[in-house]
């Protein structure tokens, strides 16, 4: 990655566990590591692509680096104009200062917005909390983010269910969007849509993207989207990014065995592309108890008595200057 | 040509009446269904793909009807017209599991979480042959070996909490499969789950549609999924198939305007970061208040006035049919 370019947000060694408590003076028997060691650079500007499967952890990092999840551990460092500050040490009132440059946007449309607000009622909390006292004032930034996202203005006084799923998760973006942020985390934001409404929330984004020079996390489980939309992709496995890599060399060159699994697991929609699948065996393993050193070599076909016992780190396989992380022990000879 | 074929859908209309309104889901359909074939009927929610299935099993919700059309199952032992009989009547019941089975979309809710897999498994096989219980056991095991599932004598007496997403399903088509049904149909049998287990399920699918000669009907909204697994494709949208042929006629020249919409706005892994999808503009319309003619026509790009009414079905081959006035000229706009 281009070494000038200003780091957003930077996560040191981020654990965030859940702890298992059982019996009647709920002691805690175990944790469930769901995410567990992750070390990532964000650029400012970018589209970090977070992918893998369900229960691997990566809403959990979504959400632990907005705080709404505290992490058990590490440092998550926003930096605002080279004011470094690690959100996990901030008070309630410096959180809600930096709050206002990081936001969400969530996976179900239907859920995520209140039924019995207005998208009015809804939109206009944010801007009264960051002091935009005239309700004349709320209207008009409202009515121009509406806009903003393909919709009219007149439709900030209907009720959520006036509106279709598409329309929901765009009042989510614009929601997102009302206070000017800095980063927004995607949480499998295009997932719920039908296809044909997806390509239209897919595009929004983008351009809202290039307007206000935005930094998305987009978190999914569909690696086509990601492929669409991301500069770089994470993947993750059990909480513990496997690879990293910019988009191009990800999907042109995995290097990780599952990375390559999941590639291949992909029904592509192109008949000239069908190829072998790799079938993985069994399940994704109990993130309470996960396997001992890689957490993926059950599954593996390579395995092998190292990945038994030791862990293996990312490291940059790259020849160029644009980093290709991965952690496996036997890269070289795949 | 009746030889190779195990069910045709003639002009099937089946409607919905609720609150004093009627809800055209299905507003004839017509399709063939091959032996040891996989037909893929793809659409968006609401578009009636769903209810032609149950229409063919016969489990329709109360307020709806089979309005008009014929279902015909060709047996070993001559026709028989699935419409006709009533829904609970004898010989329903008896083809119903036992020579058409059925596997549904979310395998938490399908399955009963007070049972263990065996005896649902069992339960099929009890009712519709003459095994004893020592049999009907043994049996349960040998179907969940086949489906891969590891130490089948013990998890037989599990219950459906003790399985995981992937394992569930597979418990799922065990026991559709229990009496080698002749036709099988899966409603989006892998939405629920991740993509390296849909992987391992469309293995198994494929596997057994070798090994029992069954005929698949695959439901379906994913263009990825109709790639790799279709024979045959039918597309739906608002209760019509608005295109019909083998998988090489639809996606490699497809004549409706819908499908090439469908098929331009989705992200396809491969294409990299630049790839341009086209969204279909606006939503599906309210199935209360359709618009006139043709059903496509306000997000249509080809529309004009001839579109007010209804096209016919159009046969562009001997087996790629479209509803569109302007087929030809779709087939040439590259």
């Amino acid at each position: 990655m281009n070494n000038n370019r200003e780091i957003i947000l930077k996560l040191k060694n981020v654990r965030t566990y859940f702890p298992v408590r059982k019996g009647i003076f709920k002691k805690t028997v175990g944790h469930i590591k769901a995410v567990d060691g992750v070390n990532l650079e964000i650029y400012r500007g970018e589209t970090l692509g977070l992918v893998g499967e369900s229960g691997c952890g990566k809403t959990t990092l979504g959400k632990s680096i907005l705080q709404l999840v505290k992490a058990t551990e590490g440092e998550i460092i926003y930096n605002d104009k080279n004011n470094e500050r690690d959100l996990r040490k901030l008070n309630s009132e410096e959180m809600k200062d930096v709050r206002k440059k990081l936001q969400i946007v969530f996976q179900d449309p239907h859920s995520s917005l209140n039924p019995a607000f207005t998208v009015f009622g809804s939109l206009e909390d944010p801007l009264k909390i960051y002091g935009v006292k005239s309700k004349a004032e709320r209207r008009r930034i409202i009515g121009d983010l509406l806009e903003a996202v393909n919709m009219r203005r007149e439709q900030m006084d209907l009720y959520p269910h006036e509106f279709s799923g598409g329309q929901r998760q765009r009042i989510g973006i614009a929601r997102a969007l009302c206070i000017d942020p800095d980063l927004i985390v995607l949480d499998e934001a295009v997932s719920a849509l039908d296809v044909s409404i997806q390509a239209q929330v897919l595009q929004l984004l983008k351009k809202i993207k290039e307007e206000r020079n935005l930094t998305y996390i987009f978190i999914t489980h569909d690696l086509s989207v990601v492929e669409f939309v991301s500069d770089r992709v994470a993947v993750m496995y059990l909480g513990k990014i496997v690879e990293l890599a910019m988009s191009e060399d990800l999907f042109g060159n995995a290097l990780h065995p599952y990375t390559k699994a999941l590639l291949s697991a992909i029904p592509v929609a192109d008949l000239d592309r069908r190829k072998e699948r790799i079938i993985l065996l069994g399940d994704v393993p109990n993130p309470i108890n996960p396997p001992s050193g890689c957490p993926f070599h059950p599954r593996c076909s390579m395995s092998q008595d190292r990945c038994k016992i030791e862990v293996p780190h990312l490291i940059n396989y790259s020849k160029d200057s644009n980093e290709h992380l991965a952690a496996c022990h036997f890269i070289n000879q795949t | 040509m009746s030889l190779d074929k195990i069910l045709s859908v003639r002009n099937l209309k089946t409607y919905f009446y609720t609150n004093n309104q009627c809800t055209k889901a299905v507003n004839g359909v017509s399709f063939d269904v091959k032996k040891g074939k996989t037909l893929c009927i793809v659409g968006e929610s609401g578009c009636g793909k769903s209810v032609t299935a149950y229409s063919i099993m016969q489990l329709l919700p109360k307020l709806s009807r089979i309005e008009e059309g014929e279902i015909i199952y060709h047996s070993t032992n001559g026709d028989i017209r699935i419409d006709q009989l009533s829904r609970n009547g004898k010989k329903m019941r008896s083809l119903r599991g036992a020579d058409i089975a059925m596997i549904f979309q979310d395998p938490m809710t399908a399955l009963n979480p007070v049972y263990s897999i065996g005896f649902q498994i069992g339960e099929n096989l009890k009712y519709h042959t003459r095994l004893s219980n020592e049999e009907i056991k043994s049996k349960s095991i040998e179907l969940l070996r086949e489906m891969d599932i590891p130490i089948p004598d013990q998890r037989v007496l599990e219950f459906p909490h003790q399985f995981s997403g992937g394992m569930r399903q597979r418990a799922m088509i065990a026991m559709a499969m229990a009496c080698s049904p002749k036709i099988l149909i899966a409603d989006e049998p892998t939405t629920a789950l991740d993509v390296t287990i849909q992987a391992q399920i469309f293995e198994l699918m494929d596997k057994l549609k070798q090994d029992h000669e069954t005929a698949i009907i695959l439901i379906t909204h994913d263009m990825g999924v109709v790639a790799e697994l279709a024979d045959d494709v039918v597309v739906m949208y608002m209760g019509n198939i608005v295109e019909s042929g083998s998988i090489e006629d639809v996606l490699r020249s497809p004549a409706h305007p819908y499908t090439k919409a469908l098929l331009n706005s989705i992200p396809v892994l491969g294409r990299g970061k630049n790839q341009e999808i086209k969204p279909i503009r606006g939503s599906t319309p309210d199935p209360l208040n359709r618009p006139k003619g043709c059903q496509f026509m306000p997000r249509c790009d080809f529309s004009d006035d001839k579109c007010l009414t209804m096209p016919l079905a159009v046969e562009l081959s001997e087996t790629h049919t479209t509803r569109c006035w302007y087929s030809d000229k779709i087939l040439q706009d590259e």
